[in-house]
């Protein structure tokens, strides 16, 4: 169970003055359960490549395999494909359009062939899941406000139960307080279910603190794919292709600079107090490491499900 | 998909055509579709043929890219040429099948009209392909100015105009979004019959509408925040003005009427029943 790339192009209106070769030989493999973020600045094909995923754009040239079956073949069942993987556009609340949320969410699973209250179910649970309070299951959901709108319509991805769940920038246009939930409770699931997750952002703390392993998108070609500590350490090549280092390793770098011994390869704020502290102090202080723990496994507020839902949706 | 409608888009390119101002465009290609039905015989069609071909060289637009922009009036052509074919009942009878006949006039009047019409849709896209929604605009509104004196509100419907056509490309990718957007949801646009399908769209309709909305309202907003109002002593960053180009440009033009009207009719070609 898996997702590979197999030197993939692709070119946008080929042969005429708006000729853009979006993806150039994109060879990538994403395993069962991790979670992957994707990163690079505007217009380095991120979007691009992730609807290649689900199959919403043909590559010009290329395999991808998913579960091992090509899914250019003649006769590969495309429907299928988009069952398993989930893909939550940039702006989800710019699909909504049923009378309430309740019947938008259950847009996606009534696609899929299922029955009423199966629909009702899941739609249910997946609004559990993205927070969004009971009162407004039967509202319009053109009278929510923006972030309420974002959870109904990653709710109406989640309700088709993906095995794999892609993510184009969730966060964009959120405050800060919108985005920590938005992002724990993709966390809590990806953790909970095992589900395979792929996040798209421009934002290098927030794929920091999730993701296992960064994707970095520029010019349409893969230039770093490692885990965050190995990408991060190219900080000065990133800033090179528009984007940046999270805060942190700037601070470690200099601190390491003016001659405090610290790890410079950690990239969350937790952990770089921990080595500061144990560089300063010389006793380590092992409670900041916990409480690096726990934040990283918190449970989100809204949206923590009881055993037995849980139990159904793995 | 979608984004493939290329009628009435601007090609972007560096040509003589590209750089005319936008008023000889205008009357040129008025001009044109005008001289498409001022003769009925080959050698006319030969030369607003031959004419045809020599602008599209000169504007430097793909020809691929012009045929494609063809593709929705397909529909539209083959009605227009099936009843041309079948109900003229003058002429020498060609084949007839039960009680559809096809005649020389009939194939000849078909055939016409056809031709006409591809040459019409393709000198205007030809337009639009080389002017830019904002000096097509200007350009209209500076032919119409006259109509100022009649109390007709030119500006405000030229700028309307503009707004008109500048919004086509942006909910056009719109469109393709919340397609894609719904689609990954696992809407299904292509099979079932004519009602399932109609019913299928309101998942992209209502969005759409949304967002228009959405989209007037803010514009609305800026342009008052910006203190519009309208054409009354407002002056221009690119006033139009000629230059020698242009008027070689209605040189040519002329000369092509005079030439396709005087050749259409004095030519005696004769190609069958053509």
């Amino acid at each position: 169970m898996s997702i590979r790339l197999e030197h993939l192009n692709y070119i946008y209106s080929p042969k005429t003055a708006y000729e853009k070769h979006a993806l150039k030989d994109i060879c990538l493999e994403i395993p069962d359960g991790e979670f992957v973020g994707i990163i690079g600045h505007t217009g380095s094909g991120k979007s691009t490549l992730i609807q290649h995923f689900n199959g919403l754009i043909k590559a010009t040239d290329g395999k991808l395999f998913y579960n091992e079956e090509n899914i250019y073949e003649p006769g590969y069942n495309m429907k299928n494909l988009r069952n398993e993987v989930g893909l939550v556009f940039q702006y989800p609340e710019h699909q909504l359009f049923e009378i309430d949320v309740m019947t938008d969410v259950c847009f996606g699973p009534k696609n899929q062939g299922l029955s009423t209250e199966e629909c009702k179910e899941r739609a249910l649970i997946a609004l559990e899941l993205v927070g969004l309070k009971e009162k407004y299951y039967h509202s319009s959901p053109f009278e929510l406000s923006g972030g309420q709108k974002r959870r109904a319509a990653i709710a109406g991805v989640l309700a088709m139960r993906p095995k794999v769940l892609v993510l184009d920038e969730p966060t964009a246009g959120l405050d800060p307080k919108g985005r920590d939930d938005i992002l724990d409770q993709v966390a809590y699931l990806h953790k909970q279910t095992g589900m395979t997750v792929i996040l798209v952002s421009h934002s290098m703390e927030d794929i920091a603190r999730y993701a296992d392993r960064i994707i970095v998108m520029n010019h349409g070609e893969v230039m770093y794919n490692d885990a965050p500590r190995a990408v991060f350490a190219h900080y000065r090549e990133l800033e090179q292709a528009g984007l940046a280092a999270p805060q942190v390793t700037y601070i470690m770098h200099d601190l390491k600079e003016r001659g405090l011994p610290v790890d410079i390869s950690v990239t969350t704020v937790s952990e770089a107090a921990d080595e500061i502290m144990k560089a300063l102090g010389g006793k380590d202080l092992g409670n900041t490491a916990a409480e690096n723990r726990a934040l990283r496994n918190r449970t989100p507020e809204a949206g923590a499900l009881s055993n037995k839902t849980l139990e159904k949706i793995r | 998909m979608i984004r493939d409608i290329t009628i009435g888009q601007y090609y972007p390119a560096k040509s003589v055509l590209h750089r005319l101002d936008p008023r000889v465009k205008l009357v040129s290609t008025l001009l044109y579709l005008v001289s498409l039905f001022l003769f009925r015989s080959i050698a006319g069609y030969l030369t607003a043929t031959l004419f045809l071909i020599g602008i599209i060289r000169v504007s430097k637009v793909p020809v691929g890219y012009i045929v494609k922009g063809l593709k929705p009036v397909v529909m539209l052509l083959m009605i227009t040429v099936v009843f041309n074919l079948f109900l003229k009942k003058e002429g020498e009878v060609l084949v007839q099948v039960w009680r559809l006949s096809v005649t020389t006039v009939g194939l000849r009047n078909a055939v016409y009209m056809a031709v006409r019409l591809i040459y019409l849709i393709i000198g205007s896209s030809l337009m639009t392909f080389t002017t830019t929604p904002n000096e097509l605009t200007d350009g209209i509104e500076a032919l119409l100015s006259p109509l100022n004196k009649i109390r007709v509100p030119v500006h405000e419907v030229a700028m309307m105009m503009s707004i008109a056509l500048r919004f086509i490309p942006i909910l056009l990718e719109e469109t393709d979004k919340i397609m894609k957007a719904q689609q990954a949801r696992g809407a299904d646009f292509e099979s079932g019959n004519i009602m399932q399908r109609a019913k299928a769209m309101i998942p992209i309709l209502v969005p759409l509408f949304v967002s228009a909305f959405r989209r007037a309202n803010d514009l609305a907003m800026a342009m008052e925040a910006r203190c519009y109002r309208g054409g009354e002593g407002r002056t221009k960053m690119k006033p139009l003005r000629y230059k020698g180009r242009d008027l070689t440009a209605y040189g040519i033009m002329s000369a092509y009427v005079i030439a396709v009207v005087a050749i259409g009719r004095y030519v005696p070609l004769k190609v069958w029943i053509f």
